[in-house]
């Protein structure tokens, strides 16, 4: 069986300014319990306006307009560089304002939980006209807004979650059910962001690719929220859901989770699906998280830097039956954390990164690039978690040395030629090895390199079933050009043939 | 006497560091009483 291909990516952000005051965890936790403090009267002053947003390095290097070699030449912090004549579109996706998001959650609104008064609606309709991948058919779905009475109505009597913008309620998220908090306006605020934002990646992953929407066969969803009801917390299906909002008619899907490690399951079951012969183009996608914005806000705040969790990501992936151009990805070649390989560094490292590559009988140094937790390290490290990036490359360099692959004093030559610096905002999923996917699919194609691996991490632990933790990887390869068709018969259908025709043989000499 | 012996421990771990079952793996050679481990996820 032929090996499947990454046949094309889509990268989005959404700048949220109102959702870190109002959505994050970190502020909804301080208005609890310590509701006057100076953190959450100062942090209004500490946000970006859209245009910093946009022409901040890491987000421009997110949706592909520039290269993480070119984000690597400016030193950090970059929160006060800015890239001249930025554009809010790239060539992996795009970078959202909050007004136009407001507007597609309301869009992505199925049942009609969703208000946005009748002003904001007009304003919000008119700039998704004017938005390239937003058709009339979705447009249509803003209808022509509510009373802002019926609005307050519903915060104020009815547990509707108010929806802000520019520190203004322009709507509201009502609950679906008066007493499951599965499916409270909290919950469907959150799980509507996800369906939006996912949404906006795949309609950017189908458009920058020429990709025909009804070609898709699966989509899998992989970001860390739950939809469901109290029944069935986690049912899903964001991954159905999105591609019923995006005209991929001919696919139904479902949803992976494993923390952050899910798009990396995801890409490896998609991977799977398609060698196997089951479906032939099957998206992995995922929205964003506004749990985790201004997650590390206080000490952005204390070190008086801008709050720069200021976004949602997204992102999709298509995985197709290969083309004999596109990367492959080698099944073959898949690494994974078990139940019994132990929580040290080494063992850690061991199974996600060496277990694999002695399998193609591979050395650490013939993967061009390690796609690893990409976190912006302009993100964490001013709030104490250091470069997470680079530390995970020191890991992988160090087990190197330790098998005779690299000398000790290359250790960090490795770091810069087969690592990366993270850029991706720091929502969990997002930046856990696919953010790569776009730029090494290029960079392979345009035969710049030829292997990369892309290595997912997921704290398992958080969900408080087990103490471990889980990680998974794959190799995407140069494509060697032959396909199944191309080739006739497979090396192992080759060796069987001989394998039956020595045993027929053997029976003769036993027979005479 | 080891440096741990007799003390309480209580680790927290880092995902993308030392995870808290490797620590507590190091701490069975001594006297050592952990009373709370945990690994955290700081990203």
């Amino acid at each position: 069986m032929s090996f499947s291909v990454v046949k094309g990516s889509g990268y989005v952000l959404v700048h949220t300014p109102d959702m870190i005051i109002h959505s994050g965890t970190t502020q909804t936790s301080e208005r609890i319990v310590n509701p006057e403090s100076d953190y959450l009267k100062n942090l209004p002053k500490f946000l970006r306006s859209y245009d910093e947003v946009v022409s901040y390095p890491a987000n421009q290097t997110y949706i592909g307009n520039i290269t993480p070699d070119e984000l690597s030449q400016y030193d950090l912090p970059w929160y006060d560089k800015k890239i001249e004549n930025a554009d809010r579109f790239g060539k992996f996706g795009e970078i959202m304002p909050q007004d136009e998001f407001i507007g597609l959650m309301k869009i992505a609104d199925a049942f009609d939980l969703v208000k946005l008064n009748k002003e904001f609606t007009v304003s919000v309709k008119e700039k998704l006209q004017k938005h390239p991948l937003i058709s009339d058919d979705l447009i249509a779905k803003l209808k022509d807004g509510d009373e802002m009475s019926d609005i307050n109505k519903s915060i104020n009597e009815l547990h509707a979650e108010p929806i802000y913008n520019d520190n203004k309620i322009v709507g509201c998220v009502k609950r679906a059910h008066e007493i499951d908090i599965n499916l409270n306006a909290h919950t469907i605020f959150e799980n509507l962001v996800v369906k939006a934002s996912g949404a906006l990646a795949m309609l950017n992953l189908l458009d920058k690719n020429s990709i025909n929407p009804q070609d898709i066969e699966y989509v899998i969803e992989c970001s860390e929220e739950a939809c469901g009801d109290m029944n069935q917390r986690g049912g899903g299906n964001f991954a159905k859901s999105i591609a019923e909002m995006t005209g991929c008619v001919n696919a139904t899907g479902s949803d992976t989770r494993g923390f952050c490690a899910a798009p990396t399951h995801a890409l490896i079951e998609a991977a799977a699906l398609v060698q196997s012969g089951v479906f032939e183009n099957v998206v992995i996608v995922a929205g964003g998280a506004t749990a985790k914005l201004g997650m590390n806000g206080k000490d952005h705040v204390k070190k008086d830097m801008p709050v720069l969790e200021d976004v949602l990501g997204g992102f999709a992936v298509l995985v197709s039956k290969n083309d004999g151009k596109n990367p492959i990805l080698r099944t073959d070649l898949v690494g994974r954390h078990t139940v019994g390989t132990g929580s040290s560094p080494q063992a850690v490292i061991t199974s996600l990164i060496t277990a694999p590559l002695d399998k193609g009988e591979l050395k650490i140094t013939d993967i061009d690039k390690y796609s690893v937790e990409m976190q912006n390290p302009d993100v964490t490290k001013p709030a104490g978690a250091g470069d997470v990036p680079t530390s995970n490359y020191k890991m992988i360099g160090a087990l190197g040395v330790k098998r005779n692959e690299l000398e000790r004093k290359e250790l960090n030559n490795f770091v810069t030629k087969h690592g990366m610096p993270g850029w991706a905002p720091t929502q969990g999923h997002i930046p856990s090895g696919v953010p790569y996917i776009g730029f090494g699919r290029e960079a392979i194609v345009n035969e710049e390199i030829n292997r990369v691996m892309i290595v997912g991490k997921g704290s398992l632990f958080l969900g408080r079933m087990t103490n471990l933790f889980d990680g998974v990887s794959i190799v995407m390869e140069k494509n060697s050009g032959k396909t199944e068709d191309s080739k006739g018969v497979s090396e192992e259908e080759v060796k069987g043939l001989v394998a039956e025709a020595m045993r027929e043989f053997a029976s003769h000499l036993l027979g005479n | 006497m080891g440096r741990f012996d007799g003390k309480k421990i209580i680790i927290i771990g880092d995902r993308d560091g030392i995870p808290a079952p490797a620590i507590e793996e190091c701490l069975k050679s001594t006297e050592a009483e952990v009373v709370f481990s945990s690994t955290e996820c700081f990203v």
